[in-house]
């Protein structure tokens, strides 16, 4: 997309369509509170919730305590709803929750090709380019190309293996553990996890990176 | 639908523009339009794959042009006159100008933290699977009008089930209120070069997940 483009849906987006839908938003809201359907206390509970508790920190830690704890590990790859409920981090977890392990010779990529499908209650809400023509387009016939634009490259020999979450089926990808984190708390792995790497756009960060 | 949502292998969008440090919410009547859209869900008046559908439906040109929460509030108005839950004139006029009508149930601030995940689509079968990982399938080749998960890129198309999901319930039919309908889930694994061609990464693997009645025996 070129730079005039960018500029173009960047006021498009935030410029004049705000107050527009700022309007009609409104508009729909009050219409549903006084038909009695909704309550706007509700919707400042589920905003906030998405804005503060449910995020990619949650699927950090979800990350982090695999890396150091084998049998948790398998759980996850076994269940994946099943191994996060047990972590407590959240009050109920989905159903349909996979995580998929990268390995020296596969990478894993996460895209939904047709929506927006996306493990909210690990990662949050998805950020808009996941959401985005570009990526829903690209991911699934040119990955190396939308991790060039991530500025990923990854090492040779390493496949990439994309997954369309086209069903109600969600995935997280378990990225490998960076080296030199030896005797590392999980607390401190986590802080080595990124949104990115675990819907497989980018990798984990570099020990020094955090040190 | 063979609409302009169905985007995989599409060209000339243009580079993935991250955006670094972005907010859940870019504008207050994003983060509005997101938990009406969750609270009318809660009230049981139509299914994800209805909604899906309603983002589908919307015009080419609208959907190309409108930003992500901008689609999701078109939709919601269109359902809620569709249904018969709002009008026209009252979305117009910024009121109530009747009565509600009675719903399943309200979502209150206290119900919040518990409905926040999401239900499981896990149905008991009325049928074995019919097939099993290391299966090799033919994706149908169909155009169904209508809403269906199948991409277009992946129709008619030789891969292996690599895993079974599970039963679930079928996007298709309940899209259309013709209900549940429970099919056996399948990941399906295609090579890249079966979906692009020749002159692909020959080590470019792409799975779906595919509903029984998406696949026949290859």
């Amino acid at each position: 997309m070129s730079h005039d483009e960018s500029d173009h849906e960047h006021s498009h987006e935030h410029g004049s369509e705000l107050s527009e839908m700022q309007l009609r938003v409104r508009a729909l809201e009050t219409v549903l509170a006084e038909k009695g359907y909704i309550d706007p206390a509700a919707l400042d509970v589920i905003i906030e919730a998405y804005e503060t508790k449910i995020g990619p920190h949650n699927g950090a830690r979800v990350i982090a305590k695999a890396w150091s704890d084998p049998a948790f590990k398998r759980a996850l790859i076994e269940d994946a709803s099943k191994a996060v409920a047990s972590l407590g981090l959240l009050n109920r977890v989905g159903d349909h929750l996979i995580a998929v392990e990268n390995t020296p010779k596969r990478h894993n990529m996460i895209v939904c090709t047709l929506c927006s499908c996306y493990p909210w209650e690990v990662l949050g809400l998805p950020p808009v380019w996941y959401k985005s023509a570009p990526y829903r387009s690209r991911a699934v016939n040119d990955p190396h190309g939308v991790l060039a634009d991530f500025g990923v490259t990854l090492p040779p020999g390493t496949d990439v293996r994309v997954w369309d979450s086209t069903a109600e089926t969600r995935f997280i990808v378990l990225p490998m553990r960076p080296a030199g984190t030896d005797g590392w708390s999980e607390q401190k792995l986590a802080t080595l996890v990124t949104r990115d790497c675990m819907i497989g756009t980018g990798l984990p960060k570099n020990p020094g990176e955090v040190v | 639908m063979d609409g302009v949502h169905d985007m995989g292998g599409m060209h000339g969008f243009g580079k993935v523009e991250p955006e670094k440090d972005e907010p859940v919410f870019h504008a207050q009547w994003e983060g509005r339009t997101f938990a009406i859209n969750r609270a009318m869900g809660y009230t049981g008046i139509w299914t994800i794959d209805q909604t899906r559908a309603g983002i589908e439906r919307l015009p080419p040109d609208v959907y190309l042009s409108s930003s992500y929460y901008r689609k999701w509030a078109l939709r919601l108005e269109n359902l809620l006159v569709e249904l018969g839950l709002v009008g026209a004139d009252e979305l117009k006029s910024g009121h109530a100008l009747r009565p509600g009508k009675t719903l399943k149930r309200k979502l209150t601030a206290a119900d919040v933290p518990n409905s926040l995940s999401r239900g499981s689509f896990s149905r008991q079968s009325s049928a074995p699977a019919r097939f099993k990982a290391g299966d090799r399938v033919r994706t149908k080749n169909i155009h169904p009008a209508t809403h269906t998960r199948l991409p277009r890129y992946a129709r008619g198309r030789i891969g292996v089930i690599e895993a079974i999901r599970g039963c679930h319930v079928f996007p298709d039919t309940t899209a259309i209120g013709e209900g549940e309908n429970p099919q056996w889930l399948y990941t399906v694994l295609f090579e890249g070069r079966e979906l692009w061609g020749e002159n692909t990464d020959p080590s470019l693997k792409v799975s779906i997940e595919a509903f029984e009645p998406y696949l026949e025996p290859a």
